[in-house]
């Protein structure tokens, strides 16, 4: 609950102005607080005097000494690892040499003790393994049972688990059943001087970003989103302690049946979601026999093809390419929108979430520009051809 | 059968916009819609209701105003709704929201199936709806595109979504799945449909007549805290040349631009 102590507002109204949820109001000279208040505690570090106080609940830290090391839990698909699993390999090494502690990989499946050796070139300290048949393809009963056993007996500090399909089914799952904290999505990570991870995370379509923190449970658990952070650079001499896991998957216990699994897209297919470079089309394609002219230039930079909400939704491009707000969350170095105007939903879809984005467009008012950070205008058939001949060009001098 | 939609109300995150001076977000004026992954599972839920018989009940925790996304819900075709509304539910972080429904679908039994969106649009978490279905104690299945109720109401098949494409997943009833876009269309209700909407049961709730366990309830139940709150910096548009001419010499200037940031 939010308190203001009416006796020490003096109705400045600089918590009106601080509230990102416009929820501080003046009624009588002094402060209250509406429905709209999210607790986020904005006003309370800003009122100059000391008025606000959130009451919260309170918890021995003493006891959370016995929790230590940073765990990833990696994902691999049909013994492949997941980029994800390795980028947080690098994160989770500096947050465990800030801690002072070790840097443990969490890796199920089957047939998958040949990954013990590009885990542990790429940082890990420890790894358990846990390596059976029930547990080759990721269910979420196997996966949660296994995991929630593994960190009620080891007792980890931090738990990382990549923000793929299935590292949020799987996240939310152990987390309620430990009742630990869980930060959905985090794209910054780091440790305070109280030794808490500090997790960083966009909210309202990245409008605004939120710093969280699990102050009364053990471990500290976040979902990351995928390319945030780079992988390590492999260095094959660095060992790990390989220990096997003797906790079997009660085939009762999964309750789900994986009937059929089914590919899409064309055998290494890159996919918008995880790619370093989206290059992605709008309406201004025009018709569906266009598309190859944009995928050419994707083609070109190693990209994944993308597409605007419209171009999905009159099926000439797969569910899985949309990119914006009710699409796939994407976090590339590069996006390159091209014949998309911007309609605000692609905007805040992609505005927080791409380091650089280039706009090619026919519409000098589109409000793609207004995010570009490289705009060109002019008729995409002529623009994009170029490119793929720029770069090929660029690529023959290397 | 008896589904369950656990909805949420959301500020329609196009039209919430940052004031340039305070950073802050501008909320007055910005309408409030029904989570549109949530109007995926409220349509699916009626789909399966046309089909096989039973009712849909619509789920909410939310302030009084929440009231108006309870309605747009009956309005498509749900049948009644429990509204919890107090304040100790308030800054409930995923868990405590996902206790406090799942307190409220306890009430409910038996049920068949709980349909929730993927995610809200504001927060974007996507872990109310595992986080419920383990507090239940019922198996899940996220990211649906296609769902299949057998023929004796048992048993339940769902496509779908993931990294690498789709699978196929089956599971016992009761069960938790959570909707994405493309798994229908959902329906605008009609005028008729909105003024019999009003006539239909919405129970409000207490955390009193709720009951469980109350600690886990809004902010003090919440493991998670917020500490801070921060803006990031707005984008600007940059660099916009003309190449309407001359395309192949904007092409050529993007590309030394991206060679220069280090990017090709």
């Amino acid at each position: 609950m939010l308190k203001i102590d009416k006796d020490r507002c003096t109705g400045c109204k600089i918590c009106t102005k601080v509230c990102p949820f416009g929820a501080m109001v003046i009624v009588d000279e002094k402060a209250e607080a509406t429905e709209a208040c999210t607790l986020c505690g904005a006003c309370v570090k800003t009122c100059p005097e000391n008025a606000i106080s959130i009451e919260r609940r309170r918890v021995d830290p003493s006891k959370f000494k016995e929790y230590k090391g940073v765990w990833v839990i990696a994902e691999q698909i049909g013994g492949q690892l997941r980029n994800v699993s390795l980028e947080l390999l690098s994160k989770g090494r500096e947050l465990a040499d800030q801690l002072g502690e070790p840097l443990c990989v969490i890796l199920l499946g089957h047939e998958v003790t040949g990954l013990t050796d590009t885990l542990a070139a790429h940082g890990a300290d420890v790894i358990y393994v846990s390596d059976q048949k029930r547990l080759a393809q990721y269910t979420t009963d196997a996966y949660t049972d296994v995991i929630s056993a593994l960190i009620l007996t080891e007792k980890p500090n931090v738990v990382l688990i990549g923000a793929t399909a299935n590292g949020r089914d799987l996240g939310p799952r152990i987390a309620a059943r430990l009742r630990l904290g869980l930060t959905a999505d985090c794209t910054g990570l780091s440790i305070d001087d109280k030794r808490q991870l500090v997790q960083t995370r966009p909210a309202f379509g990245g409008n605004i970003m939120a710093s969280i923190l699990s102050p009364y449970t053990r471990p500290q658990m976040a979902t990351v989103r995928p390319n945030v952070f780079k992988p390590p650079e492999p260095n094959p001499s660095h060992k790990a302690d390989v220990r096997t896991v003797d906790i079997k998957v009660n085939p009762a216990a999964v309750r789900t049946k994986i009937l059929e699994t089914i590919k899409t897209g064309a055998e290494g297919e890159l996919k918008v979601e995880e790619a370093e470079m989206v290059v992605s089309c709008g309406r201004g394609i025009k018709a569906p026999e266009n598309i190859p002219t944009v995928a050419e230039l994707a083609k070109e930079l190693n990209a994944a093809l993308g597409g605007s909400r419209p171009i999905v939704d009159a099926g000439w491009m797969e569910h899985h390419q949309q990119v914006g707000q009710s699409g796939r969350t994407i976090s590339p170095r590069l996006y390159i929108a091209c014949g998309i105007s911007g309609a605000i939903q692609h905007l805040v879809g992609v505005a927080g979430s791409a380091e650089i984005i280039i706009a090619i467009n026919s519409d000098p008012e589109a409000p793609i520009f207004t995010i570009s950070d490289f705009g060109i205008v002019g008729d995409l058939f002529r623009v994009v051809p170029e490119l793929v001949k720029e770069i090929k060009r660029v690529k023959a001098q290397k | 059968m008896r589904i369950i939609v656990p909805i949420k109300q959301v500020p329609e995150i196009a039209e919430v916009k940052i004031d340039p001076e305070t950073k802050t977000l501008i909320r007055a004026g910005v309408p409030s819609i029904v989570n549109p992954f949530d109007e995926f599972a409220v349509e699916e839920a009626i789909r399966i209701k046309e089909k096989f018989g039973g009712e849909v009940i619509v789920i909410t925790m939310g302030p009084p105003q929440a009231l108006d996304a309870i309605r747009k819900c009956l309005a498509m075709g749900a049948d009644r709704a429990l509204h919890l509304c107090d304040r100790p539910f308030a800054g409930a972080d995923t868990w405590a929201t996902a206790y406090t429904l799942a307190q409220a679908i306890k009430t409910l039994e038996p049920y068949d199936l709980i349909i929730a969106g993927k995610q809200a649009i504001d927060g974007d978490t996507a872990q109310v709806g595992p986080e419920i279905a383990e507090v239940l104690g019922i198996p899940q299945i996220t990211y649906a595109i296609k769902v299949d109720i057998s023929e004796d109401q048992k048993r339940i098949k769902v496509r779908r979504e993931t990294d690498d494409g789709f699978e196929i997943v089956e599971c016992k009833l009761p069960a938790l799945i959570t909707a994405i876009k493309g798994l229908n269309e959902p329906r605008l209700p009609s005028l008729m449909a909105i003024m019999k909407a009003r006539q239909k049961e919405v129970k409000t709730i207490t955390a009193e007549e709720l009951g469980g366990d109350s600690k886990q309830y809004g902010l003090p139940g919440s493991p998670t805290q917020v500490v801070e709150i921060f803006t990031p910096e707005a984008r600007t548009g940059g660099i916009k040349i003309d190449g309407t001419e001359d395309p192949a010499g904007a092409a050529k200037q993007l590309i030394e631009w991206l060679l220069k940031k280090g990017i090709l």
